[in-house]
């Protein structure tokens, strides 16, 4: 039973004093995954035309390269904000969402690491 | 966790159906959500047939017909009866909205009635508004000041006075708060759309001296930040005003003091 008075319950456990960056962030990787994503699209058309070896000197180039990290660091981090919004929207039980977000976190920045990592190596 | 059914005891059964009056030419069908705690069981649907002759244009002309001619046991909120007092907001025809402003005309040949989704039901159409309200109180809805007052009123220009348009006419009748999905999944935080727009009132107003603590009491992952912008706040509001407006000036103020 809840005797709490409706004022307190409304009130929980006060304002948690942040949000406003994340919620900037999740905009801000939006709209540079814009001319990002356009650029990755054109970048799989133009791989997948080419012999194996002229693929990795063409990664390998300064620009091809540095745009990829970009466009990979950048999705990456507009996937755990998103995922997380999601999370906090569907997962109310304290320790479920704690454990849903650090999972996430371990799982998508694994990825990532991934991802760099793959990349690097073809740099020459 | 989201439910994505009803839980077994708020399932809604089919109800009574209620006998076409005599000498009725043109007959109106209703279908209305009914629940009484008293009884207990399950929520049912009745049908009651309205002769459209004997009332009134709006959807609480029939339910106030209804009650005086058919079951007086149903129950809803009324008061003003022309879109000022925000008593009679339900759910009809799948879209909450004030019965006393939703003519019968623009609803085809049936009409159905359900209570505003997602609050506790006390009975019938009438739900349980305690924890809005209590969200409203939340955001201390009134002006707050630390210089002493002046001794004659507190001047506001006009241009300024014109930023509250669009904000002061917020009845509080909770259609847009019941119409948001995020509200559905986290309104023991989330403050909802309505309760948004009159924080947002506040924070608009020349003349409060609290915005930046009003902003701070707003700053949160829940309380603000579970608007996702669909809008459906603004689709339904049945007095034209766009609380998803009024949040986005929140944020876009949020974000101008950190930068």
């Amino acid at each position: 039973m809840d005797l709490r008075t409706p004022l307190a319950r409304a009130k929980g456990l006060g304002a948690a004093r942040q949000g406003c960056e994340k919620w900037w962030a999740q905009r801000v990787t939006a709209v540079a995954l814009l001319p990002l994503t356009v650029w990755f699209v054109w970048f799989l058309a133009q791989l997948v035309q080419l012999p194996h070896a002229d693929m990795l000197a063409w990664l390998g180039k300064p620009v091809n390269a540095v745009l990829l990290l970009a466009y990979l660091g950048t999705a990456f981090y507009h996937a755990v904000l998103g995922l997380t919004v999601i999370v906090e929207d569907y997962v109310h039980l304290f320790w479920l969402k704690a454990l849903s977000l650090l999972a996430l976190r371990l799982f998508v920045g694994m990825l990532a690491a991934v991802a760099v990592f793959a990349v690097v190596r073809i740099v020459p | 966790m989201v439910a994505f059914r009803l839980p077994p005891h708020s399932r809604i059964r089919l109800g009574k159906t209620w006998p076409v009056p005599e000498g009725a030419k043109e007959v109106l069908t209703v279908h209305v959500y009914r629940f009484n705690p008293e009884e207990g069981g399950n929520p049912r649907l009745d049908t009651f047939q309205v002769d459209r002759a004997r009332c009134g244009q709006m959807v609480l002309d029939v339910l106030i017909q209804i009650k005086d001619q058919i079951d007086t046991s149903l129950a809803f909120r009324r008061s003003c009866r022309e879109g000022v007092c925000g008593s009679c907001a339900m759910n009809i025809n799948g879209r909450n909205t004030l019965a006393c402003i939703q003519p019968i005309s623009e609803l085809g040949e049936s009409i159905t009635v359900y209570p505003l989704p997602h609050q506790e039901v006390i009975k019938d159409l009438v739900t349980d508004q305690k924890h809005f309200f209590a969200q409203y109180a939340l955001i201390e809805p009134w002006l707050k000041t630390t210089t002493p007052a002046p001794e004659r009123e507190r001047l506001q220009s006009p241009e300024d006075r014109a930023k509250l348009d669009g904000l002061y006419e917020c009845i509080l009748c909770a259609c847009c708060s019941t119409a948001c999905p995020s509200y559905w999944w986290n309104s023991e935080r989330f403050l909802g759309p309505a309760i948004l727009l009159q924080a947002y009132r506040w924070i608009a107003d020349s003349r409060d001296e609290a915005t930046g603590d009003r902003l701070d009491e707003l700053e949160d992952p829940f309380r603000l930040y579970r608007c996702h912008t669909i809008a459906n706040c603004t689709d339904v509001c049945p007095k034209g005003l766009s609380p998803a407006k009024a949040i986005a000036e929140i944020k876009k103020r949020l974000l101008m003091r950190s930068m």
